[in-house]
This record gives structure tokens, C-alpha cells and sequence, in this order.
């Protein structure tokens, strides 16, 4: 029975961080301290990890505390979808059109989430990152989409 | 008179009007990201820091300080006016601020705020004057095996004093270290950890992963809340303080000033943990203590002193060690290793017009925080009207594109999306994300002056309990260590986090 999962799962985690460290690090030369290979220290960095990471572990099965976690997934993942559809909206729609796309995702993350307003906060903010960035601070991202001839 | 002369210079430099214009800008906008909840300065100067690429670094240093503890200003005019706080460094102001605000002296308060601020902040720039050369030159005899272990004492001691899980902060450190390893080892020329991914052989972008962790990261825990409600709870009043209000909070403000100046010079110090002790210590001191929390005024005087003084004080460690002490000076390192200018020591004698024009800055930048923000105070209220679903959709675009711009590739904005993810795993997890930023800054340091020391005494460890200072270092470091792990310093250490 895990009974503090925050514990827990944080322990899991270090020790698969260390593990895949440890996996990668292999294929380096360690050398000796006195001349360390580009594995050494990384090495070493992999073995503390993967041992606090299991008494961090340890800790929240035996933790007299009981607290869950909730997890909310949706919110995150529509603000991270969005900022990934502006990565590949960008180079053929334009900023304006993308900055809109990616604005009207992320707020529907929000559970006041309104069409009236989120389409005219979308534009808005669309026109002002074309001025701000590219117009302003030269930032070089096509602003228009690639059929209305750059 | 040298610290006249070089007071001298930092004036001829900070006052020169691209200088101010950029201190006023960083004042704004950190009022801005002070006064607004639910996004903070770490987020904001990442988020601009790819703008400052192309001024001189000294103003782009100007730029982001004045971010820095201008946040520390607004945040409490949300802790006073809506019992929010603004920032993590007004969460005490709450308290005793918004009971005052409820009596119809919020005027009272905010003046008090902005006031001890200016004074802690003008004492806290002296005192940066006149002991940030000496530390510099004990930094100067520093050999390798001294920065090593001087590096571990600065992350023994962030992760001693930050909040939290102290076993969860050390291993967010080396997970952090490790991140610093990705990328090209400068010794053998491997490509470390790289996934055979071009974009990773300079490593990761540390704008992009800071926005990730503490920007993307933040909203999404954010947006499982309801929305709370932003009620400017009273009118403002006089902003002008009764003698007795003066004659109470003074002495309160002197104290928080010293409290701050203290935690400030701490690896893991900074605004925050200041005013939490300032407050502490003015609770204890008090003659009615029972008073605080009911709108006691020194309950606002010595916090918003201390975190001020404290905010400016942690840029001495940053500048003269190169060690930072926080999130916000582990992205100020990283800023100026991308204007080429390696923190430590030697800024101060080659290029002493950074080192004074940034010190002479924060008294200039002060005494514009003071007037933004008693006379200009109904403006910033005003914005507190704008709710926080249509300030998200903005945050996070400017990240994108902020993302985006330091190497004009998407990679970086990748990257940015895979450390939100993985933010909000850890905020989830009670992992609190500023030591690994910290490790990550000081990783590739650690290991090269790891490497060094090992050369010099041809592989013998014991180089670093031999050569006194290091020696010194690493016995407070295991000290600190030992003693937060005591159970009965554990839960004293809780509780003052916790009291408030």
C-alpha cells in the first residue's frame, strides 16, 4: 500500500532519470579521477540519483501521512497542444494565424472558456504578436500564410 | 575613498539615458509581474531575456535586476488591496497588510511597503559598495578544489533553506547537474546525453526549459483552481503615515532591512525566506504580539523591507563567486554567459563598469519604484481588474516566441513544451523546480573544477580536506546538511515556513 504517493512516484521518477543516465553513460569512457573520461562525473551524478531516488521512494511507502495526488491532465495538455501547434502552424500559416489557433486552445483550457471573447482576444493577440515581434523586434517569422505570397 | 570612485562610475554609467530608460522599463514591468498573481519574475525575465541579447550587457543586466526586485514592489500592492499575494516575497504582507486595508489604511500600508523598500534598498546597495570587493578578492586566491567545494556549499545551502522536502531539493540538484551535462564535454569533445539531435550539442536552452518549468508549468496548475475572486477589497485612503505609524514601523524597517541583508548573501536566500523570518522576528519582538495579524503595521514594514533588502543582496554571490542563490540569479548567469561574460570574481576588474553601473542602478531603479508605485498606485490597481483567463493565453504565446527567438528554431520551443509537461509532474510531486535550475547552471563549473582539482592532486580526493578553505566549505556544507536533517530543526524549519 503506498501511503504518501507524492513521496513515491517523485522517488520512481529520480531513479528512472538516474537509470536512463546510467543506460547512456555506459557508452562513454569513464576513465580515473585523476584523468576522467566524459563519463565520470555523469556517472557518479547516476549512481546519487538512483540511490536517493529509492529512499525518497522508500519514504512514501512508509510515510504516516495519507495525502493523494490529483492529477488534472486536460488543462495541461490543451496549453501544451497548443504551444505544439504553434511550432508546426507557424512556418506555413503565418504568426497571425497560429497565434490565433494556439490562443483559442489555450483558453478553452480554462473553464470560463467563452467564444464572444476568445475570438476577438485570439485576433487581438495575433495582430499585436506580428507588430510586437516580428514588425518590432525584427524576430524573423513569417507573418502571412505561404499562398498569400511572402 | 576607492568606494566613492567606483560609486562614481556606476553613477556615470547607470545614468547615461539608454541605462535609465531600460532601469524604468525593468522597474515597470516588474511592478507589472509583481502586481499581477500567477506570474512571477523567474517566468518574466525568461520570457525577456532573449530581447536583451542585443543591448549591452550592462543594460540588459539593468533591464532584468529592476524585473527583479521591482516584482518585489508590486507584489505588495496585491498583498495590501486583495489579499493575494502578488509574488512568493509578499505572502506574509497578507496578513497584517489586508487587515490594515479592512481598517482604511491601506494608504498606510502601501506607503510603509514602498518606503521601507526604498530604504532597505538604499541601505542594501551601500553595503553591496563596500563588501562585494572584498568577497571578490577572497574569490580571487580561490583554486580549483575551493570552487568546487565552494559550488557544493552554495547548493547544500539553496537546498537547506529553500521550502519543502529537503531529500526531494538535493535530488532535483543532480537531476539538474545532469541536465548541465547535455551537450559537448569541452575536455573530450563527446557529445554527451545528445540523442545524436544536432540541436542538443550546445545543449539545452536555458530560456527555453526555465519557461517550460516555471511558466507552462505554473499556468496549468493555475488553471485547476476556480478563479479566485480579485475584489480591490477598500478604498486607499491618505497615503500619508501618522507619527505614531512612523515611530512603530521604523524600527521594523531598519531590522527587516539587516534580517535581509543577512538571508540575501545565502545560497537559497533571497526576497522570499526574508521576509519570512523579518516577520517572524518582528512577531516575537513585539511588546503585544497578539496584534499581528489584526493589522499590525511593522507586520508590513519588516517584510517588505527585508524582501527588498534581501532581493538586491543575493546579486553579490552571483557576481563576485558566480554562484547563484536563486532561480532569478541562476537566469542572470545565464545571461551573462550569452553576452560571453563568465560571472565571478574577475567582473569586478575587468569589467568594472558592469559590476558598479548594475550597483548604482538598484539605488536609480529604487527611487523610480518608490514613485511608480505610491503616486501611480491607481493604475496598477486597475489592472488587477484584468482576470487571469485573458492574461494566460499571453504569457504563454510571448513564451513561444520567446522560445523561439534565442536561436530562431523551434527546437527550442520543443523543448520548452517537454519541460511544461514535465514542471507540472514535479509541482504535482511537491519538487520544487528552482534547485534544478540551479544545479543545471552550475553543472558544467562543477565538473570542470571537479575535473582540475583531480589533475592538480593527481587523483586524489583528499585535495579537498586538505587545502583549508575548501576544507572550511565543506565542513559548513555537511554541518547544514546534518543539521536540517535533524528531526527537531526539521520541524522548527517547518514551522516557520508554515506560521504564517
Amino acid at each position: 500500500m503506498i501511503r504518501n504517493p507524492r513521496d513515491f512516484y517523485a522517488g520512481l521518477l529520480f531513479v528512472a532519470f538516474g537509470v536512463v543516465a546510467l543506460v547512456i553513460v555506459q557508452s562513454y569512457a569513464i576513465g580515473t579521477a585523476a584523468r576522467m573520461g566524459p563519463g565520470y562525473f555523469p556517472r557518479l551524478l547516476g549512481i546519487l540519483l538512483v540511490g536517493g531516488g529509492i529512499i525518497q521512494a522508500l519514504i512514501g511507502l512508509r510515510s504516516k501521512s495519507e495525502i493523494a495526488v490529483e492529477w488534472h491532465w486536460r488543462p495541461l495538455l490543451m496549453l501544451l497542444i497548443g504551444v505544439a501547434l504553434f511550432i508546426v502552424m507557424t512556418p506555413w500559416l503565418g504568426l497571425i494565424v497560429a497565434t490565433l489557433v494556439t490562443s483559442l486552445v489555450a483558453m478553452a483550457a480554462s473553464r470560463d472558456f467563452r467564444w464572444q471573447e476568445a475570438l476577438p482576444v485570439g485576433a487581438i493577440l495575433g495582430g499585436a504578436a506580428a507588430a510586437v515581434f516580428v514588425y518590432g523586434l525584427g524576430i524573423p517569422l513569417p507573418v502571412w500564410p505561404w499562398f498569400m505570397g511572402r | 575613498m576607492d568606494l566613492l570612485a567606483n560609486l562614481a562610475l556606476g553613477f556615470d554609467v547607470a545614468a547615461t539615458p539608454i541605462n535609465l530608460l531600460y532601469a524604468f522599463v525593468g522597474c515597470v514591468v516588474g511592478t507589472l509581474v509583481g502586481v499581477l498573481p500567477g506570474i512571477g519574475p523567474v517566468a518574466t525575465i525568461a520570457m525577456l531575456l532573449p530581447i536583451t541579447y542585443g543591448l549591452e550587457p550592462v543594460t540588459a543586466l539593468i533591464m532584468l535586476a529592476g524585473i527583479y526586485y521591482g516584482a518585489s514592489y508590486g507584489g505588495s500592492t496585491t498583498a495590501i488591496l486583495v489579499n493575494l499575494p502578488g509574488e512568493m516575497s509578499s505572502v506574509v504582507t497578507v496578513l497584517d497588510g489586508h487587515q490594515m486595508a479592512r481598517q482604511g489604511r491601506a494608504g498606510a500600508a502601501l506607503s510603509i511597503a514602498a518606503l521601507g523598500s526604498f530604504f532597505a534598498g538604499s541601505v542594501a546597495t551601500v553595503v553591496i559598495a563596500m563588501f562585494a570587493p572584498l568577497l571578490a578578492d577572497l574569490a580571487l586566491k580561490f583554486d580549483a578544489a575551493e570552487y568546487f567545494s565552494l559550488m557544493v556549499l552554495g547548493l547544500v545551502s539553496a537546498v537547506a533553506l529553500a521550502h519543502g522536502s529537503v531529500l526531494k531539493a538535493i535530488l532535483m540538484t543532480i537531476l539538474g547537474l545532469l541536465l548541465g551535462m547535455i551537450g559537448t564535454d569541452v575536455n573530450s569533445g563527446v557529445a554527451r546525453f545528445s540523442f545524436n539531435t544536432p540541436e542538443l550539442i550546445d545543449g539545452i536552452g536555458f530560456v527555453a526549459m526555465t519557461m517550460g518549468l516555471f511558466a507552462f508549468a505554473e499556468i496549468a496548475v493555475n488553471l485547476e483552481r476556480s478563479a479566485p475572486s480579485r475584489v480591490v477589497a477598500a478604498r486607499i485612503g491618505s497615503l500619508w503615515l501618522t507619527w505614531k505609524e512612523l515611530v512603530q514601523s521604523f524600527p521594523a524597517v531598519v531590522r527587516g532591512s539587516v534580517v535581509g541583508m543577512l538571508l540575501g548573501i545565502l545560497p537559497g536566500g533571497g526576497a522570499t525566506l526574508s521576509s519570512f523570518a523579518s516577520y517572524t522576528l518582528e512577531k516575537k519582538l513585539a511588546k503585544d504580539p497578539s496584534r499581528f495579524g489584526k493589522g499590525a503595521i511593522e507586520g508590513v514594514a519588516g517584510p517588505e523591507s527585508a524582501n527588498n533588502a534581501g532581493a538586491q543582496i543575493s546579486f553579490v554571490p552571483m557576481l563576485t563567486l558566480g554562484i547563484p542563490s536563486n532561480a532569478v540569479m541562476a537566469l542572470m548567469v545565464g545571461a551573462l554567459i550569452i553576452h560571453d561574460i563568465q560571472p565571478g570574481p574577475e567582473i569586478m576588474t575587468k569589467t568594472p563598469h558592469l559590476f558598479w553601473g548594475l550597483v548604482a542602478s538598484m539605488w536609480i531603479g529604487n527611487a523610480m519604484l518608490v514613485i511608480l508605485n505610491l503616486p501611480l498606485i491607481g493604475l496598477w490597481v486597475k489592472l488587477l481588474s484584468v482576470p487571469y483567463r485573458l492574461l494566460y493565453p499571453l504569457i504563454l504565446l510571448c513564451c513561444a516566441i520567446g522560445a523561439y527567438s534565442t536561436n530562431n528554431n523551434m527546437f527550442d520551443v520543443w523543448v520548452a513544451i517537454v519541460f511544461g509537461f514535465l514542471g507540472y509532474i514535479f509541482l504535482k510531486l511537491e519538487c520544487e523546480p528552482a534547485p534544478l535550475l540551479l544545479g543545471y547552471i552550475l553543472g558544467p563549473l562543477l565538473e570542470e573544477n571537479l575535473r582540475r582539482a583531480l589533475v592538480l592532486s593527481r587523483g586524489d580526493y583528499t585535495v579537498f580536506a586538505t587545502r583549508p578553505m575548501s576544507a572550511v566549505m565543506l565542513v559548513m556544507a555537511m554541518g547544514l546538511l546534518v543539521l536540517v536533517l535533524l528531526p527537531a530543526i526539521r520541524n522548527k524549519r517547518e514551522t516557520v515556513f508554515q506560521e504564517t
